[in-house]
């Protein structure tokens, strides 16, 4: 009897230290990721302190700038990036061209390409002093004035630089997207009479929507968060404000309270791509997969395919690299040092350690979600995923603010109870770095998971539970590989992104540590461009090796591919 | 998995501060190639190892505000003598007592309550095309605001520190209400939309998008002395000329530095700034970087001396400080984008 009971009781407590656990886990899941929140609720804090009459000042001068700016200049890089990203996608995933399986994956390179250093290259070529115009001057005895060039450093400008190099985020995912799609989905349009080009614009695309504007909304906060080349190019934006008002007047709060509005607009944004993906939950219907057969084509559709996919590569990667190879050969001696060799590891790892840490803390959260989407956890993946507009300088700050306060209490909690200073323990290490990384790039990683686990049916889990598979084992045998290429996808996203990282990095570093898009800065802002070129380019191809990669799995993730 | 943790931890923990016999702590604004060969030269000299990290002015000084009483900072470097200002507007210099910084560094060049120093100086000058301008009719930075400079004048944005501090002197020279006209006169005359550097000025005008530039000397000087035989041919096309030379003197910047009161390597800290106004690091300024050594009695480079003697602007640099603020709301009232 006593036997029994005891039995019992153990059974019962094993139950609820499981339920404890559960419970435990997900306390710790949420406490970790509203943590990531801190720096940008401390943007949105600042609008409690009055900045006195600084805000006066903006209206009557330069607010309206700024606004116009920012909105003509992200509608104009999403408009921009849309066309360069989904149209090739479609065509070199349904049709074989030329090159076309090189452009497959070369479409992806101008990724690589940090927008700032695509501005001064471009800005060096066809500026008024540059090669071109020069050329033009001599070859036809002209003089400056007399004749029509389009001005590089302009809003037109930044909205060409921006796009070119942000494209490749729809392209990705949208690629991503037409290869998850079932042939047969599109084999039974074909049966229902739709010609290949109202498969495209009647059933392919609105199935890849959701990861479409997954795309474009990242496109469009990179370029709100944009600074080099909206600085650079001296438009006024948003950004150039917040900079503005923070270093020129020394108005913080301002800075703050411009960026919550800044905020604001992300939010729109935000709001409407969510609204998109609800308002359309597009499962796939049929998970029985074929290989997918691409139409060859010839001729003239041929040619304009080649021109349509080419072009993006040409003027985003390949005429720009061709500029700072030119460049970099007359500086590299100069420049490569034994330190070089450092700043190329330091960047190396810190992409790599914080793409794996953001994947994992988005599969996490994306999952917490899928079983229980509680309120908090959809206000923590909300305003996580705001991080990617913020100007990297402020979730710099914001960053360093919760740990310097750790540190120093913990320092005055020592000092005052055993006379023991510990100094500042965490602020001012990597792992301050790679937490501003994380606030910033949580979104794009967040945002590629729940799009991709949005698309597996919830009947397929509950297949999976009625057969007996455990939790860990669905996951393991059935998500991921459905997942696999927006997984792959979204770990290339942001190791570029932390390679190209400049401003979080400029404020955070600890001593005696440098990146390769530091040292890139650091020499393009002294005007030295030449041996910018040379850091530059090291940005770039550390970024491809990756790009190659993961563009050839994600090829592979097919799952009609045996 | 757990070699790969361990790994990853001891990565990101990697100590601020390896523990080593003495060493002083720089948060810079330098950029690390114009000031590191320096650094280098004190640590063979002492033995003291110098940690360095360089940022925006602003940016570090937001650094050790919110690093607060434990911020590892020992000497805070800036290039423009407003966030040297704003530094001590903030608290966070300490006051220093040293005949070696005092007998090197002129009066006007360093802050009146000993806070901060200035290293090295740097003038902000009229560069014109000789083909198309006539040196009579250069005179003073107020004139440049003149009709006969319509459409002819190059500068960049209102949101470089240079031209901020520029407008700051102008205010305390001639007031507000004066400045802002000129500031409104002087955007009229813009050949083009503010944009790029000052070395991007100056090759617009050896192209011909304008006849008359603001830039800083060492800019100048540092194309005359470029690797890439462009930048030599472009700047050998303009002509620096001295304004003001008639009354005050031409405007005048320091880059310069303080010791942190909360930094944990005082002594060193003293160390290296004394080094810094040393003949041989006063020496390296004017040769490598082309900027005017701070002490006097130490020769400029070649470059800086073929432009002759000058007078110079006596002006209290801390006014500059005091009037950044007004500067930047005043350009942005006056349409300087």
């Amino acid at each position: 009897m006593f036997y029994l009971i005891s039995q019992h009781d153990r059974a019962f407590s094993d139950q609820t230290r499981i339920e404890y656990g559960k419970l435990f886990r997900r306390f710790v899941l949420t406490l970790i990721t509203l943590l990531f929140c801190v720096p940008l609720l401390f943007v949105f804090g600042s609008l409690f302190f009055s900045a006195g009459d600084i805000w006066v000042h903006l209206f009557d001068t330069v607010l309206k700038d700024y606004v116009a700016n920012s909105i003509i200049l992200t509608l104009g890089v999403g408009l921009c990036s849309l066309f360069l990203g989904v149209v090739p996608a479609w065509l070199v995933t349904m049709y074989r061209f030329p090159f076309s399986r090189l452009l497959e994956w070369a479409l992806l390179l101008p990724m690589a390409m940090p927008a700032y250093i695509i501005a001064y290259s471009y800005t060096g070529f066809l500026d008024v002093a540059g090669p071109m115009q020069t050329t033009l001057r001599e070859l036809t005895g002209l003089n400056y004035r007399e004749y029509w060039f389009p001005e590089v450093r302009s809003l037109g400008g930044a909205i060409m630089m921006l796009s070119l190099v942000l494209y490749p985020y729809v392209y990705l995912l949208s690629r991503a997207a037409f290869i998850e799609q079932s042939v047969c989905v599109l084999e039974v349009s074909r049966t229902l009479g739709c010609n290949s080009r109202e498969a495209f614009l009647r059933v392919a695309l609105p199935l890849a929507r959701p990861a479409i504007v997954v795309g474009l909304s990242l496109v469009m906060m990179e370029t709100l968060a944009d600074y080099g080349t909206v600085q650079y190019f001296s438009v006024s934006v948003f950004t150039t404000g917040i900079f503005r008002i923070w270093f020129g007047m020394g108005e913080s709060v301002a800075a703050a309270q411009l960026s919550a509005v800044l905020l604001l607009f992300v939010a729109v944004l935000l709001y409407l791509e969510r609204r998109s993906r609800r308002m359309a939950r597009y499962h796939h219907t049929s998970s029985r997969y074929s290989q997918l057969l691409q139409k060859p084509l010839h001729g003239m559709p041929a040619f304009v395919s080649l021109l349509i996919c080419g072009l993006p590569v040409l003027l985003g990667f390949i005429l720009p690299f061709i500029l700072l190879v030119n460049w970099a050969l007359s500086t590299y001696s100069k420049v490569i040092d034994s330190e070089f060799y450092k700043l190329l590891m330091h960047s190396f790892l810190l992409a790599l350690v914080t793409s794996m840490i953001a994947i994992f803390i988005a599969l996490m959260m994306a999952y917490s979600n899928r079983m229980k989407a509680t309120r908090l956890n959809k206000f923590i993946v909300s305003t996580v995923s705001m991080g990617y507009a913020i100007p990297g300088t402020v979730i710099g700050v914001g960053a360093l603010i919760p740990f310097a306060w750790f540190d120093n209490t913990l320092d005055k909690f020592l000092y005052d109870n055993f006379g023991i200073s510990s100094g500042l323990l965490v602020s001012g290490t990597l792992f301050t770095l790679v937490f501003a990384y994380l606030v910033r790039f949580l979104a794009i990683s967040i945002n590629t998971t729940e799009a991709a686990l949005g698309k597996i049916k919830l009947v397929m889990d509950e297949v999976a539970k009625t057969a007996g598979l455990s939790v860990f084992n669905m996951i393991k045998s059935i998500h991921i590989p459905m997942m696999k290429g927006s997984l792959l996808t979204a770990i290339l996203l942001v190791f570029v992104d932390v390679m190209k990282e400049l401003p979080a990095t400029l404020i955070l570093r600890p001593f005696n540590f440098n990146t390769l898009a530091v040292k890139a800065h650091e020499l393009a802002n002294e005007e030295l461009l030449a041996e910018a070129a040379v850091p530059a380019l090291a940005i770039v191809l550390t970024g491809i090796i990756p790009v190659i990669l993961i563009s050839r799995s994600i090829s592979q993730s097919r799952a009609g591919n045996a | 998995m757990k070699f790969i943790s361990v790994l990853l931890i001891s990565f990101l923990l990697l100590p601020t501060q390896l523990i080593v016999a003495a060493e002083v702590n720089v948060y810079s604004a330098r950029k690390e190639n114009l000031i590191k060969p320096l650094l280098d030269r004190f640590t063979e000299e002492t033995g003291i190892q110098v940690n360095l990290v360089t940022s925006q002015a602003d940016t570090l000084i937001k650094r050790m505000q919110i690093e607060g009483r434990n911020s590892p900072a020992d000497i805070l470097l800036t290039v423009d003598v407003a966030r040297l200002y704003r530094t001590k507007e903030h608290g966070l210099f300490k006051s220093i007592d040293s005949e070696i910084l005092l007998n090197a560094i002129p009066e006007h060049f360093r802050d009146k309550d000993n806070e901060w120093f200035g290293l090295s100086l740097r003038s902000r000058v009229v560069v014109y095309a000789p083909e198309r301008v006539n040196v009579d009719a250069l005179s003073s930075y107020e004139d440049l605001a003149n009709d006969k400079w319509k459409n002819r004048i190059c500068v960049r944005s209102s949101g470089n520190v240079y031209n901020q501090s520029l407008v700051a002197a102008l205010i305390a020279h001639n007031g507000i209400e004066a400045t802002e006209q000129w500031a409104t006169d002087f955007v009229n005359n813009f050949a083009r939309k503010p944009k790029g550097g000052d070395r991007d000025q100056i090759k617009a005008m050896a192209t011909g998008v304008c006849d008359i530039a603001l830039v800083n000397t060492y800019y100048l000087a540092g194309m005359l002395n470029s690797d890439q035989s462009e930048d030599i041919e472009e700047a050998a096309k303009v002509k620096l000329f001295w304004p003001n030379q008639a009354n005050r003197g031409a405007h005048m910047n320091v880059s310069g530095a303080g010791i942190l009161k909360h930094g944990p390597n005082q002594k060193e800290a003293l160390q290296l700034l004394e080094f810094l106004v040393s003949d041989e690091a006063q020496h390296w300024y004017a040769e490598t970087n082309h900027e005017f050594p701070v002490k006097p009695g130490i020769s400029a480079s070649n470059i800086l001396k073929s432009w002759g003697e000058f007078k110079a602007d006596n002006l209290d640099l801390n006014l500059l400080g005091e009037n950044n603020q007004q500067a930047v709301l005043l350009m942005d009232r006056a349409s300087w984008k």
